[in-house]
């Protein structure tokens, strides 16, 4: 009788389960994860698939226009524009994974510390945290950049480093609400150290809208990394990357319009997967959102 | 009033500061001379140890911040090298071009973004709502310098009828004037035009369904009325106050905007000290915008303060 009774009620399932469920019920997230997926594949795929070297010159191919060898055509230089481009997508998609992880680690932890800690610790954090918060993202990061040198690390530094303040605050306003959860309190009335209620009790709970934030700002990164390109303070040539071939791409619009279109479409294509994918996770793992 | 203004003046006086330690401090991220890396390649001993002297680079980093801070104070933000002119005259000279781009890109994204957004709210779940949802998506995710460079391919390679670049004084001749800068400013309010749309559409959402647009509904009044009169006005409070926080939007993408349509204007002027390696210009840029930024959310915060009787209250 008892097993019966088991037997018709509703199987459990686990709050990430549910969310799961909730994300792939969801055509748009899904479109835009499989297609961050099949960039994902390009990217790491690229020397297998792309048809030509993508910094080898050609002296005899130079600005084609799209046909059977070349099918996106060639830049200034004769190089083939679909293996730069399929090349270009490491550069974005490292740009965009790295800078927002560096976010991430420090954030997270300096979040975490004016959350919990409060006092004056939150006073000094919020308040550099708002000093950061007050230049626009692409100009701290430009003049980071500047200052660190031109390079495709550098740019991830500095993406990272301006991206940041949005992960202290995200992470430091999660860190209030939870720490004064019954379980929480419970867990303090049980003598665990603080660094254990910090990591153990209160982390874990933080991070579903800290999951949500990272996606929406590896779009933001791909296009911060694309215009640090295109400004000649990310990738630097001959390496592909969509912003600095956009950047070539300008002087040749009237000539050679395919140079522009191709690599631009992929950073449209790749942020609004991304941004898709971010929408579709904020609505699967905050229902109250939804 | 008073005492909201001197709370909130209190709050923005250590952020500054933390603005100027942070814009300081970029210098010191310059690897190893400050002095030889600033007087170029040349490395002309006698203008090196004029930096020096006037940097103060034999001193302890607080002093020399303190001699920094106190000429920022006096409304110096240090000289061009390549320019040879004060940064705060350079910024002077090249604001009004940017103000003007800005403005007609807010003109343009207050035309797009809110009928879009009230749409979108009103017909919500539609293929209104969804369309207006379809054109915010791909203002957030289309790069600005990618837009730009299409609309030169179409309107001026194509079709001839926009200049591709360059900048003519509006006091010189307003017709050319507009006709460079039309293009600009719709990249620049594209991006603003989506995030207006999506907080337009949310407040909207939020007034339409409140007791008091019910009771006009129930009064028998117009439906045109019941949105427009009752439910925007109120709607439009919120949609203003965090507009204001696009500014820093506006700003990045200028840089942007600028470089792709050679426009001479703040944004091309960070770009051009960038690669002329004339830091005092880059670090005098970031100061001046984070000081717009915090006195525009202070005024947004006094206007929010002002129109809303239940926070004066």
């Amino acid at each position: 009788m008892a097993t019966l009774a088991f037997d018709v009620l509703p199987r459990e399932t686990s709050p990430g389960q549910r969310a799961l469920s909730r994300l792939l019920r969801r055509p748009s997230a899904m479109v835009g994860l499989v297609v961050v997926a099949a960039f994902v594949g390009l990217a790491l795929a690229a020397p297998l698939i792309a048809p030509y070297d993508p910094v080898a010159t050609s002296w005899s191919a130079i600005r084609k226009a799209p046909s059977a060898a070349h099918l996106f055509g060639t830049d200034e230089l004769g190089r083939d524009v679909l293996s730069r481009v399929i090349f270009g997508a490491r550069a974005s998609l490292l740009a965009g994974v790295v800078s927002v992880l560096i976010s991430l680690s420090l954030g997270i932890p300096v979040g975490l510390l004016a959350g919990y800690v409060g006092r004056w610790t939150d006073g000094v954090i919020s308040r550099v945290t708002d000093a950061m918060l007050a230049t626009p993202f692409l100009i701290l990061a430009i003049a980071l950049a500047a200052f660190l040198g031109p390079s495709l690390t550098n740019a991830m530094i500095a993406i990272g480093i301006s991206a940041t303040p949005v992960f202290i605050r995200l992470t430091r306003a999660q860190v209030l609400a939870v720490k004064v959860e019954d379980y929480v309190e419970a867990a303090r009335a049980v003598g665990n150290p603080h660094w254990r209620i910090a990591l153990r009790h209160i982390l874990p709970n933080v991070v579903p809208p800290l999951i949500v934030q990272a996606t929406l700002a590896i779009a933001a990164a791909v296009i911060a990394e694309a215009s640090l390109s295109f400004l000649g303070l990310g990738q630097q040539p001959p390496a592909p990357s969509w912003g600095s071939m956009l950047n070539t791409a300008k002087n040749y619009v009237e000539q050679a319009p395919w140079m522009a279109i191709w690599p631009g479409l992929s950073i449209f294509v790749l942020v609004l997967s991304f941004n898709l994918l971010g929408d579709g996770l904020r609505d699967a793992l905050d229902p109250r959102q939804a | 009033m008073s005492t909201f203004l001197t709370r909130r003046l209190a709050t923005i006086v250590p952020t500054l500061l933390f603005v100027s330690m942070l814009v300081f401090g970029l210098q010191q991220l310059l690897p190893g001379d400050a002095a030889l890396v600033l007087a170029g390649e040349d490395h002309d001993p006698s203008v090196v140890a004029h930096l020096r002297a006037k940097m103060h680079l034999d001193e302890a980093l607080p002093v020399r911040y303190v001699y920094w801070l106190g000429g920022v104070l006096r409304g110096d933000l240090g000289e061009s090298m390549r320019m040879q002119k004060p940064v705060t005259a350079l910024i002077a000279e090249k604001l009004p071009v940017t103000i003007q781009l800005a403005a007609m890109a807010i003109v343009i994204a207050l035309a797009i973004g809110i009928p879009a957004g009230i749409v979108s709210a009103v017909y919500k779940g539609t293929a209104w709502d969804y369309a207006a949802n379809a054109v915010a998506l791909w203002g957030l995710s289309t790069p600005n310098f990618w837009l730009g460079i299409m609309l030169i391919l179409l309107f001026s390679v194509s079709l001839g009828w926009l200049p591709a670049s360059g900048y003519v004084s509006p006091f010189e001749d307003l017709r050319a004037n507009l006709a460079s800068m039309i293009m600009p400013a719709f990249v620049l309010g594209n991006a603003i035009a989506a995030v207006l749309m999506r907080h337009t559409r949310s407040a909207m959402l939020q007034v339409l369904s409140s007791d008091y647009v019910r009771t006009a509904r129930a009064k028998g009044l117009d439906e045109r009325v019941v949105v427009l009169h009752h439910a925007l006005r109120n709607a439009l409070v919120p949609i203003i106050t965090l507009g204001a926080l696009e500014f820093g939007t506006l700003l990045s993408g200028a840089v942007l905007t600028e470089q792709v349509f050679t426009i001479p204007g703040f944004g091309k002027l960070i770009v051009d000290a960038v690669f002329n390696r004339d830091y005092a210009v880059v670090q005098g840029v970031v100061l001046f915008t984070a000081t717009v930024y915090i006195t525009l959310n202070l005024l947004a915060d006094v206007a929010y303060f002002l129109v809303n009787p239940r926070m004066r209250s």
